[in-house]
């Protein structure tokens, strides 16, 4: 059976990793190798790298550590943030990532998701949604890493999520902004909705504070994944104690220890 | 067989290249990045990575004159996911034809499956015995990503089951194959590659 996936992501700003509370506060939580090693032995399925201030600030993620992260694990990683061109791409994959993620240069110009698919394959095109609720609907909101710019796109978080399906994406992040930092569970009913409209790989972001909370989101949902980085960074919940306890409860699991 | 055996990597100007290389190298090896046919027909090894679409890889093959170099080649050779699909006859996928080594065809996942690409952590059940299967567990769990599939045959040595079953691992003659990415699959895949490089094929 196909596992579902626990995913580390690593905020990473000039070279170290950090983490805020619904995105803002970044505070350091230590070094990209050593984590990254970290999360490896301890039997994470898949890691993700986000240069949070990339997009922002028009500037391409710095790429020495891509390489490193690439000789140093043997998972797979997806780098993310302000990849704006093929080239941008090109030079990240071949670097050794598996798989780039794109977020606010999709929103720019959603054809952007196909010219990636057609030239490295949809497996490797992942696209991240931070989307927030309001008034019961869920608006999918851009620039994202840095509060003053951020502003809420003209897209609808289920629409968005369709078309970037039907452009090539291979797999969606889904950030539930409401939730982020939150530590209170993730937004399943947002992720069911997500989930029900597409056909390709969807992973949970935003929420996660215990245990409790994956069991939730794989025993409710259809997604693929969950993806933290708080709980994990601060050893609150050690990776395998929390597969090991998913997998009691009847969640396929890989485990490694 | 040397110490240090040649490996050559095809380069089929694919993006998973360096993960390969990488890989290899924790396990003390130098793999040659290298398109050159005399290259290819000398070395110890010869590993086929590939991601992205069998149309575009078999283009690539073609563009750089490989298609017969690889089919002529005895020494032990691996296609790694897609480079395992161009082993087979043809693909699905964008009607392509492959390197026809295998004498069966790529298909499409089943369209009753909710979810595809087929991308994460499955396991893989041991058909025969082989040597790159040294110290690897039954049932043990590997990295897929892919969309396209090679049914079960007579080539198959690994299964894999999403939907329906599927080759995770194949073999015919010298010619091997992993649907998943060993260089991506923790401490068994490393083992496959290993007893790939250094196992009595």
């Amino acid at each position: 059976m196909l596992t579902k996936r626990i995913i580390p992501c690593l905020d990473v700003k000039d070279g170290r990793v950090v983490k805020g509370t619904q995105f803002r506060n970044h505070r350091d939580v230590g070094d990209i190798l050593e984590l990254a090693q970290r999360y490896a032995d301890e039997g994470a399925d898949e890691l993700v790298f986000y240069d949070i201030t990339a997009s922002s600030d028009g500037r391409v993620v710095d790429k020495s550590w891509i390489g490193k992260i690439a000789q140093l694990i043997n998972i797979p990683f997806c780098v993310a943030g302000g990849i704006r061109s093929i080239e941008d791409a090109r030079i990240i994959l071949n670097d050794g990532a598996d798989k780039i993620s794109v977020n606010s240069p999709a929103l720019e110009r959603p054809d952007f998701i196909t010219e990636l698919s057609e030239t490295f394959g949809t497996q490797c095109i992942v696209v991240g949604i931070d989307s927030r609720e309001e008034n019961g609907a869920y608006k999918v909101y851009q620039y994202t890493g840095d509060e003053h710019k951020t502003i809420k796109s003209k897209f609808d978080t289920v629409e968005w999520a369709q078309k970037v399906e039907r452009l090539g994406a291979g797999e969606i992040v889904l950030n539930c902004m409401n939730n982020d930092g939150m530590r209170q569970g993730y937004d399943l009913k947002q992720l069911t909705k997500v989930q029900e409209a597409i056909t390709i790989p969807l992973i949970a972001s935003g929420g996660a504070g215990h245990e409790e909370n994956f069991l939730d989101v794989f025993k409710n949902t259809k997604i693929s994944g969950a993806l933290a980085a708080s709980v994990f960074h601060s050893r609150q919940i050690a990776i395998p104690e929390l597969k090991l306890y998913l997998k009691n409860h009847n969640i396929e699991m890989r485990l490694t220890h | 067989m040397p110490s240090q055996p040649t490996i050559a990597i095809i380069d089929s100007g694919c993006a998973n290249i360096a993960s390969v290389f990488y890989a290899l190298k924790r396990l003390g090896h130098e793999g040659t990045l290298t398109s050159d046919k005399d290259v290819i027909k000398n070395a110890n090894r010869v590993i086929l990575p590939g991601v992205g679409t069998a149309r575009a890889a078999m283009k690539q093959l073609h563009e750089r004159d490989l298609v017969n170099t690889i089919q002529n080649l005895t020494q032990p050779v691996m296609g790694i996911c897609l480079g395992m699909q161009l082993l087979f006859q043809h693909s699905e996928e964008l009607d392509t034809d492959l390197l026809n080594i295998i004498p069966a065809n790529i298909v499409k996942f089943n369209k009753d499956i909710d979810i595809v690409p087929h991308m994460g952590w499955n396991n893989v059940s041991l058909k025969t015995s082989s040597p790159v299967f040294n110290k690897i567990p039954d049932e043990s769990y590997f990295y897929f990503v892919h969309s396209y599939l090679a049914p079960v045959g007579d080539y198959t040595i690994g299964e894999c089951t999403y939907g329906n079953k599927f080759s995770a691992i194949v073999n015919r003659d010298n010619f091997y194959g992993c649907q998943f990415h060993p260089e991506r699959s923790g401490e068994v895949g490393a083992t496959i590659l290993q007893n790939f490089i250094e196992g009595g094929l």
